[in-house]
């Protein structure tokens, strides 16, 4: 399990870097390659505009890393400082700050990223705000639960009864015992960012054209599915193996670090 | 009753946050919302009459107020493009959303607890390991990955059901397969745990020892206890189905609420953006409240908040 998810990232991250080295172009147009077939120049064929559709995997998926640890480093910045505040405060301060994420669990999914994303307008850096506002209510729901749990510790209330300040009891007492399940949960949410950032480029709310993307490459996949089914396949089998590998390596890492606290 | 009175009462902050929220999204669109609805080349005279149609010249208080007036007689405000009121397009449109969904639902159900049951049954055999290990991958895999799959073998390959659209019985097939086939895999897996929990209950040997066949043993008596959990799951996973439907709509030309949704988005409609948003909004919050009652009707052990 491990030996294959590694296998299948290192595989990715290996063809990202010789894409680079050998100066692939994701953007150039042969007009007399329209939807072929792999051959020993496309050697995954060529999409609806003669682009190589290896150089265009390539750079879509460097560009999904990009978005996904970018915006799941924001939402867990965003939403551990949230959880934190509400788990050690408790009260009030706690209940409203619940009932705003409740509000956004109300819209079941990737709606409300749609939602901001088409408001906002399409692009690159909308699609990562619309992705952030959406995704920090996990972390914070995630946090604010543990931190109630751990608020009440012993260790936590003797350095309190020491004198400790509300930072530092939140900072060295409270936050590294959540670091693993922080991890664990972060791995998962770089997956589920990764589809929700091609599902957006696939609804056309995402990364724009000429750029590659996934989502965006799949949709013009259907679009031709008729008279060139590879296209589609090759998309597909590749979005597979990356899903599954991330979901993979997350699983073992759970395996290996979760250690829940009981509430 | 105090239950459901009690439900209610946070249902209605919760349902007043997802209107404020829906009625703040035509704000936040950078720039002028009616410059970007109606283009550049709009003339003065119509952007002024969209602006007072949407109340945008008001103060954002009394804007919200008369957002919640109208939506309580039933007016979602009209179409920027085909100038018709949204309430006629959604009536239109929610129907097959509806269908899609329940269908998809239904299928969830029937692959998944059955399923689930025969891999608990085989526990730690090589039919169990199979059987959790492709439901496992497959509740991963996205709906806009599964569709085109789908796609490509059942209608471009094999020929056998219609690519897309809504012309024939038979379309709702793919996308109802879509939408349904990442919740069985979710269902196969809670059945599993959940009859494998059960069947470890002292209430299940006496069964066995008072001799009866391992039929009834499973089916009368493991079953119904570990189903329960089952109604959660359900519940919760509408929600996602719900969301899965914006995109599996669109890939197959499903005229539903949320191909509708995506329409919006191409012409700027946002009017009609901000009705689609807000109709699955609400519908997730009315399902899981009946998810909730059904849960506490279905245990008679749970009985408050």
């Amino acid at each position: 399990m491990k030996k294959f998810a590694t296998t299948i990232l290192l595989f990715w991250l290996a063809a990202v870097l010789l894409g680079r080295l050998f100066q692939l172009n994701p953007n150039a147009i042969n007009l007399n390659a329209i939807l072929s077939t792999p051959s020993f120049t496309y050697l995954l064929g060529a999409d609806d505009l003669g682009r190589s559709v290896l150089a265009r995997l390539l750079r879509g998926v460097e560009v999904s890393f990009m978005v996904s640890i970018t915006v799941t480093v924001i939402t867990m910045l965003l939403g551990v400082c949230v959880g934190l505040f509400a788990g050690f405060y408790g009260g009030k301060v706690d209940r409203v700050l619940m009932q705003i994420t409740d509000v956004f669990l109300a819209f079941p999914g990737i709606l409300l990223a749609i939602a901001f994303a088409a408001v906002l307008g399409p692009g690159l850096v909308n699609l990562m705000i619309a992705l952030s506002i959406t995704g920090w209510v996990s972390y914070a729901r995630l946090t604010r639960g543990q931190a109630l749990g751990l608020r009440n510790r012993q260790h936590v209330l003797a350095a309190e009864s020491l004198g400790a300040s509300v930072p530092r009891l939140i900072f060295k007492h409270i936050l590294p015992l959540l670091t693993s399940i922080l991890v664990v949960e972060a791995t998962y949410s770089l997956a589920s960012v990764m589809i929700a950032e091609a599902s957006l480029s696939f609804l056309g709310l995402g990364i724009q054209a000429p750029n590659a993307s996934w989502g965006a490459m799949l949709r013009d996949g259907v679009r031709y599915m008729l008279i060139a089914p590879h296209y589609v396949l090759i998309v597909g089998l590749s979005l597979m193996s990356l899903i599954l590998a991330i979901n993979l390596g997350g699983d073992y890492l759970r395996d290996k670090l979760d250690v829940r606290i009981e509430q | 009753m105090l239950f459901l009175i009690k439900k209610l009462s946070s249902l209605a902050t919760v349902v007043f946050g997802v209107l404020l929220l829906t009625f703040l999204l035509i704000h936040l669109v950078p720039g002028d919302p009616v410059e970007v609805m109606l283009g550049e080349s709009a003339s003065t005279a119509d952007r002024a009459a969209l602006r007072a149609d949407l109340g945008l010249n008001q103060p954002l208080v009394k804007q919200f107020g008369s957002y919640l007036v109208k939506l309580s007689n039933g007016d979602f405000g009209s179409s920027i493009h085909t100038k018709t009121p949204i309430i006629e397009t959604i009536k239109a449109r929610y129907p097959a959303t509806v269908k899609l969904a329940v269908l998809a639902l239904l299928i969830g159900i029937s692959i998944g607890v059955p399923m689930g049951i025969y891999a608990a049954l085989k526990a730690n055999h090589w039919q169990d390991i199979v059987v959790t290990l492709v439901s496992v991958r497959l509740s991963a895999m996205p709906a806009f990955w599964l569709g085109p799959m789908l796609m490509l073998i059942f209608a471009v390959w094999l020929g056998w059901l219609p690519v897309s659209g809504m012309d024939s019985n038979a379309s709702i097939i793919l996308p109802a397969l879509t939408l349904g086939f990442g919740l069985s895999a979710i269902l196969t897996r809670m059945t599993r745990t959940s009859l494998l929990e059960v069947l470890n209950d002292d209430y299940i040997r006496t069964a066995r020892a008072k001799g009866l066949t391992e039929k009834t043993v499973i089916l009368r008596h493991a079953l119904r206890a570990a189903l329960l959990p089952i109604i959660t799951i359900v519940g919760l996973q509408m929600g996602s189905l719900l969301a899965g439907t914006v995109i599996t709509e669109t890939i197959f030309s499903w005229d539903g609420i949320g191909r509708l949704l995506v329409e919006s988005i191409e012409k700027r409609d946002y009017p009609v953006t901000q009705a689609c948003v807000l109709m699955v909004a609400l519908s997730y919050v009315v399902v899981n409240l009946v998810t909730d009652v059904l849960y506490r009707l279905a245990d008679p052990r749970v009985k408050f908040a």
